[in-house]
């Protein structure tokens, strides 16, 4: 459904990735795990036009993404959440959710999909007229999934959904990332917590250095001796 | 006390206008990051087209509203297209370039406008430029009266427009987060074009509705440009709400000091506003009304 090819990517004259590789395929759960800079926000920013790769190539459903000029790319299906919500955090809570369904498409189903989304997260309707920035940060991130699950997604990219919630918080937000899936969403994840995403993916890959160094099914990675010693502190 | 309720309205009356330019300057400051120092030269960029539609076809001011806003838009958008979004991909030794482009283009405006008109002044005297009427004991000009009805009526419909609309919420998406509007699909260089396109439009409007009341010449675009920049900041910045109350606060204070200090004081008055909001309320209104 998704695959990424040998990219090479840049800021400026400084490259953060090389030749990195990876395929998602349809239903999945595929995790992309990695250290503080080993290049998963830049890798999800790829695929979502907001960089572009020097070399390589990105394909989804068999159109190139690379190619596709960055606002379209949310319309083709592939929906990213980016790291740190990044909510119009002046607008309200339903404005928000509103802003991810700007394609033609989602725009028709707006009235039915924000149902399903406060029905998903009660909370935002309770909030619904409150400003983004108010909202605590569980509430935001769920504020951001909200928004991604507006626009109707194919592929749902996740860049860190953990960061800064609560032990309690995040194992919610798992089981909602699991539930999207289930209803045939596929999920491309971007995690540090490699112990609670590697018990719950189909597959994962560890990026290093900007270098894809590691690839498997999830619960083999948890047994693999290096994961162990670098990732899980075993 | 009529002196002063006399002061007060038309202070009101002058400050609805300037908070149409001021909205104008916010949106964009909003959108792009920077002061547009253009923006009294394209409002009398209007006033020009408003005095030769009047002289030559005897259309009326209100009625070339119809022509200059669009007119105006469309300048906009060229200005944007052309001239600053281009500067974004080079690489210059000054950050804000674009805004010394605003500043060009103001001059060139101003010098285009006055090799066509030559620098005389200019008027657009309708039957009723010198009109009043009273409500009691304080006159109101009609001119102005009916301007400031229009302007509260653009004002509005440009918040609804803001408030209400999937393209409104887009521009004040990519005011907050650029890359995030990205990826809810807004291109945010078409949003920077419509944004200048309707900043430009809101001063054609102003300076058309100005046209009966004001001497039309060349050089009007500066002081404006001032007023509209001293609204922007007393607005906070970026919140079309503050500019509002700039816009009036600017009115009333500029009017209150030529009635009790002298004609002189007008333009001091603004200035001394501007700095004591710099100094006391740094975020200017915005701090005040949160939008
Ligand atoms: N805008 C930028 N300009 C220059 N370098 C950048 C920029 N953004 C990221 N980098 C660099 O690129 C590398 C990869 O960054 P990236 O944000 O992709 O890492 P990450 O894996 O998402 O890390 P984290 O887990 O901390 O979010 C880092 O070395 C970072 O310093
Ligand atoms: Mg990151």
């Amino acid at each position: 459904m998704l695959k990424v090819e040998g990219i090479d990517v840049y800021y400026g004259d400084l490259q953060v990735l090389w030749e990195v590789s990876f395929e998602v395929r349809e239903n999945e759960i595929v995790v992309l795990v990695g250290a503080n800079g080993a290049g998963k926000s830049t890798t999800l920013k790829t695929i979502s036009g907001l960089l572009r790769p020097r070399k390589g190539a990105i394909e989804f459903d068999g159109l190139r993404l690379d190619q596709t000029p960055a606002d379209r790319i949310i319309g083709c299906g592939v929906v990213h959440v980016p790291e740190a919500r990044r909510l119009f955090v002046e607008m309200s809570v339903e404005e928000n959710l509103i802003m991810g369904s700007l394609s033609s498409a989602a725009k028709a189903r707006r009235q039915e999909r924000l149902n399903w989304v406060y029905g998903l997260f009660p909370r935002l309707r309770e909030r619904h007229s409150q400003p983004a920035g108010t909202l605590s940060g569980g509430e935001q991130q769920m504020c951001a999934i909200g928004r991604g699950l507006m626009a109707l997604p194919k592929i749902l990219m996740f860049d860190e959904p953990s960061l800064g919630l609560a032990p309690i918080l995040v194992q919610n937000v798992f089981d909602i990332i699991k539930r999207i899936n289930k209803e045939g969403v596929t999920i491309l994840l971007v995690e540090q917590n490699v112990r609670q995403t590697l018990s719950f993916c189909d597959r994962a890959y560890v990026l290093e250095n900007g270098r894809v160094v590691l690839q498997g099914a999830g619960r083999e990675l948890m047994t693999n001796s290096y994961v162990k010693e670098a990732y899980l502190g075993l | 006390m009529d002196v002063f309720w006399q002061t007060l309205v038309a202070g009101i009356l002058k400050g609805g206008l300037y908070a149409l330019i001021g909205i104008g300057m916010t949106l964009i400051m909003g959108v792009m990051g920077i002061i547009n120092l253009a923006q009294g030269q394209l409002m009398m960029v209007s006033m020009y087209i408003t005095y030769v539609l009047f002289s030559a076809l005897r259309i009326d001011p209100y009625l070339s509203l119809a022509i200059a806003m669009p007119a105006l838009f469309l300048l906009g958008v060229l200005i944007q297209k052309y001239f600053l979004n281009p500067l974004l991909k080079v690489d210059t030794i000054l950050p804000h370039n674009q805004v010394l482009m605003t500043v060009g283009i103001g001059m060139v405006l101003t010098e285009v406008i006055r090799f066509i008109f030559k620098s005389d002044y200019r008027s657009v005297s309708t039957t009723y430029s010198n009109k009043t009427f009273f409500l009691g004991h304080i006159s109101f000009s009609v001119a102005l009266t009916v301007a400031f009805g229009i302007a509260v009526m653009f004002t509005l419909g440009m918040f609804l427009f803001l408030m209400k609309t999937d393209l409104g919420r887009s521009i004040r998406a990519t005011a907050q987060d650029k890359e995030a509007a990205t990826l809810m699909g807004v291109n945010t260089g078409r949003i920077t074009v419509i944004t200048f396109g309707l900043g430009s439009a809101l001063a054609a409007c102003a300076g058309t509705l100005l046209a009966p009341v004001f001497y039309i010449f060349p050089d009007i675009g500066g002081p404006f440009t001032s007023k509209a920049f001293v609204i922007t900041i007393l607005g906070g910045l970026g919140s079309t709400v503050g500019a509002i109350f700039g816009g009036l606060t600017l009115g009333i204070a500029e009017s209150v000091g030529s009635t009790y200090l002298g004609m002189d004081y007008e333009n001091i008055i603004g200035m001394i506003i501007f700095v004591g909001v710099l100094v006391f309320l740094p975020s200017g209104f915005k701090r005040l009304t949160k939008v």
